[in-house]
């Protein structure tokens, strides 16, 4: 069964490896990930659907949280959560059918956001199980071409987010200098 | 050779005009670095140029995979992080097996790497590795240093990453232009890593609980391993031991975190542990688990490793617990301070508790006294032949519980695990997890230069012996006075016994032939060395190599087919041991 994991992580060169290196080094095959920005830009959210065994769950939640470079790992699993996945699509549409696939695009809530002579270009929002369905609907009407955003996913509990404090580092730099006046 | 830690950082606090070179090497005196162990290259030329006339004393190995162990040992030796160095390119992946191993047993060490100018990386230059993504998965953090600007930041980081929380390596992969270039430097005053959380405290409510069941417990049991020395806790170990007056067992990671002699400590469990230190745990209806990790050489089938024990599992790495073993109690946090509270909670409950369960306590320690009586963890001693544990014996006389004992990985670093007693933290330096060939060698040395106040033994297999030889110029270099004790009984000894067991006793590839005359061979570097066959030799010949104020290497001849008992074949359960040599028949 898959797992949906939401990380909070620093926008920093490596940050990506070290979460993807931590399933693969595990043999877990991710089935989407998705990445952007958040409002505060230092840092990114991160959404991973990955195969693993429940039982091993919430150990790589652990080994996520465990990394330097993130602030926070959840599992959204089985918790109260939105799920979106967006699909674009091209479908090529003789006149005969342009306007039944109009009609089948309406009733999915999806949006034409290019039309030609050859067909059209759609965008379509949903679960993924709504998206399965749609292309299965649009794939009958000829050869179609669909790029899949992955899972997005936000929890609908607020997650205590916790963090480390910054830490001096005088301690060894007084004693430093102290040891070299006490030199000269 | 020198304790006295270098302080000579540039004196300065308003900003000043300094290369890449000098600012790493003013964080590292920062960082109270003392000594470096590491090996030169093309792009970390600038660097060398820095060190050239800097106080902090850099020790040339003869292979980076040594740099990185002898750092090691002197981590493993005193708690502070060890440093090693390399250049980009073979340098750097040479040094991956040390990061790995210091990953496994959590030993704080820094590495740095020279990496190819910037504008070069990702172009296949010359001595261009991506060391940034080949030692990711072996160092709790790595980072990759793109500016001058944030050098400073990054060092600090790496020192404050690899000696907090769980201790582990970090490596700093530092670009040749960036040692080149010159910027101002300001000391840096405080960092901020806001995903890196340490749980240090323990939960009070946790640790009270834990008090409680600890005191209802008829049959205690004390699993205390590397987290204790590691923390260094083995004052707070042996108040809670005394305090309770459980057995206790430390785990090879822990040896020493108890002291040998103590009365209320049996010795290392698990694969090759003592017969009542499996039984012990076996039996127990507690299990006291204390910065350990329920590792598989420990427990043996999990799904039968002490069946009747709840377990408190103490550790500062949330990630261990459960891991292997469900906690029944678990509690996160560093396990000095999580042994302080709960002795004094413990305490405090004590004149109500401590004489519930007196009798079956005294039932459990009458029990724990047969097993040991049963199958004592003796050495073998012969006179025809000098058997591997008798020479462990002589270096435990010699050592008296206070020499610090590196050991190479095989038969005759678990024979030195359960016959050389250690009466205090940091002596025994061994690689646990990693199991890494090579490693007794340059530990030694790093061990030396660390503590030049300590007997150093270090006792090596002819087959790791051999991994790491080349190191034997670096100890004629600096005269360092390590006795190395070479175990040789032609083979590798482990593989020989698993393939004597296992496989029919096919012996496939692991007799070691060949090997040197270690008298001419220690001449060769100018020191001395001998080699011996006979058990009447066996004393003095220790006695003389201790008595030598330079190094020694001693190549001791050993019975070939001997065994390490007792043993839980792979897959057994751990009170399922082989306790000996099948018995000849008679006839």
């Amino acid at each position: 069964m898959l797992q949906l994991i939401s990380l909070l992580v620093e926008n920093k060169p490596g940050a990506l490896m070290r979460i993807t290196g931590l399933l693969s080094a595990r043999g877990y095959n991710i089935e989407s990930l998705t990445v952007a920005r958040t409002l505060d830009p230092t840092l990114s959210r991160m959404t991973i659907v990955v195969d693993i065994e429940p039982q091993l769950r919430s150990q790589v939640i652990k080994q996520m949280n465990k990394l330097v470079n993130v602030l926070q790992a959840s599992d959204l699993t089985d918790s109260p959560a939105v799920k979106r996945e967006m699909a674009l699509l091209r479908v090529r549409a003789p006149l005969a059918s342009r306007t039944a696939i109009l009609k089948e695009a309406e009733i999915f809530g999806a949006r034409v956001v290019d039309s030609s002579t050859e067909g059209f270009a759609l965008e379509v929002t949903g679960d993924s199980e709504k998206l399965d369905e749609f292309l299965d609907v649009m794939r009958s009407y000829g050869e179609i071409e669909v790029t899949r955003s992955g899972a997005l996913a936000i929890s609908l509990e607020a997650k205590k987010l916790r963090l480390a404090p910054p830490v001096p580092r005088n301690a060894a730099v007084d004693e430093a200098d102290e040891k070299l006046e006490t030199r000269h | 050779m020198s304790t006295s830690t270098v302080h000579r950082t540039s004196g300065v606090t308003e900003s000043k005009l300094m290369s890449g070179s000098q600012i790493l090497l003013e964080c590292l005196v920062r960082e109270n670095v003392d000594c470096i162990f590491g090996y030169p290259g093309g792009v970390t030329l600038p660097l060398y140029d820095a060190l050239y006339d800097h106080p902090i004393r850099h020790i040339l190995v003869r292979h980076e995979q040594n740099a990185a162990f002898a750092a090691e040992g002197y981590a493993r030796s005193t708690g502070r992080v060890g440093v090693c160095c390399a250049t980009s390119g073979p340098g750097a992946t040479n040094l991956v097996t040390g990061l790995v191993d210091s990953m496994m047993d959590s030993i704080p060490v820094v590495a740095i790497t020279g990496q190819v100018s910037t504008k070069l990386i990702g172009s296949d230059a010359f001595q261009e590795a991506d060391t940034f993504g080949i030692t990711r998965s072996c160092t709790k953090h790595n980072f990759l240093v793109k500016t001058i600007a944030e050098l400073p930041q990054v060092v600090h980081e790496a020192f404050y990453i690899a000696s907090s929380g769980r201790p582990g390596p970090v490596l700093v992969d530092i670009p040749k232009d960036v040692f080149q270039a010159q910027a101002h430097y300001t000391p840096v005053s405080s960092i901020h890593l806001p995903g890196y959380k340490v749980f240090t405290e323990g939960h009070t409510g946790q640790i009270r609980r834990a008090a409680q069941m600890i005191w209802e417990s008829r049959r205690p049991f004390v699993y205390a391993g590397g987290g204790i020395i590691a923390a260094d806790a083995s004052e707070e170990l042996r108040e809670f031991v005394e305090l309770v007056d459980a057995p206790a067992v430390t785990t090879l990671m822990g040896l020493g975190g108890l002291p040998a002699e103590h009365p209320n400590y049996i010795s290392m469990p698990g694969m090759h542990g003592s017969y009542a230190s499996n039984m012990g745990m076996s039996g127990a209806d507690l299990l006291i688990a204390l910065g350990v990790r329920f590792d598989d050489r420990v427990t043996g089938r999990l799904a039968a490793f002490a069946p009747h024990a709840k377990v408190i599992h103490v550790d500062i790495d949330p990630a261990e617990i459960g891991k292997n073993r469900v906690a029944d109690l678990p509690i996160v946090g560093d396990v000095k301070r999580v042994l302080d509270k709960l002795n004094k909670v413990l305490h405090e409950l004590a004149p109500q508790a401590r004489e519930q369960n007196a009798p079956a306590r005294a039932d459990w320690w009458r029990q724990i006294h047969d097993w040991k009586a049963e199958h004592p963890l003796l050495p073998e001693v012969s006179t025809s032949e000098i058997k591997p544990q008798h020479v462990m014996r002589e270096i435990d006389r010699l050592s008296g519980g206070r020499a610090i004992v590196t050991s190479d990985v095989g038969q005759h670093q678990m024979w030195a695990a359960q016959f050389i007693r250690f009466n205090s933290p940091r002596l025994w330096i061994n690689s646990g997890g990693l199991g890494a060939m090579g490693f007794g060698l340059p530990a030694a040395i790093g061990a030396q230069f660390a503590r030049p106040d300590k007997l150093v033994f270090s006792i090596v297999g002819d087959g790791g012996f051999q991994m790491s030889i080349p190191e034997l110029a670096t100890i004629a270099n600096h005269a360092l006075p390590i006795k190395i004790i070479v175990v040789n009984n032609g083979y590798l000894g482990m593989i020989r016994q698993w393939q004597e067991l296992f496989y029919n006793n096919r012996i496939s590839q692991a007799e070691l032939n060949s090997f040197p005359d270690a008298e001419k061979l220690a001449a060769a570097y100018g020191f001395k060395g001998r080699t011996i066959d006979g058990a009447h030799q066996l004393a003095p010949a220790l006695e003389e190599a201790v008595r030598e104020p330079g190094p020694y290497l001693l190549n001791v001849r050993v019975a070939r087919y001997e065994n390490v008992y007792p043993m839980v074949p792979a897959g057994g359960a751990i009170n399922e041991m082989v306790l000996g040599p099948p018995q000849p028949v008679e006839a």
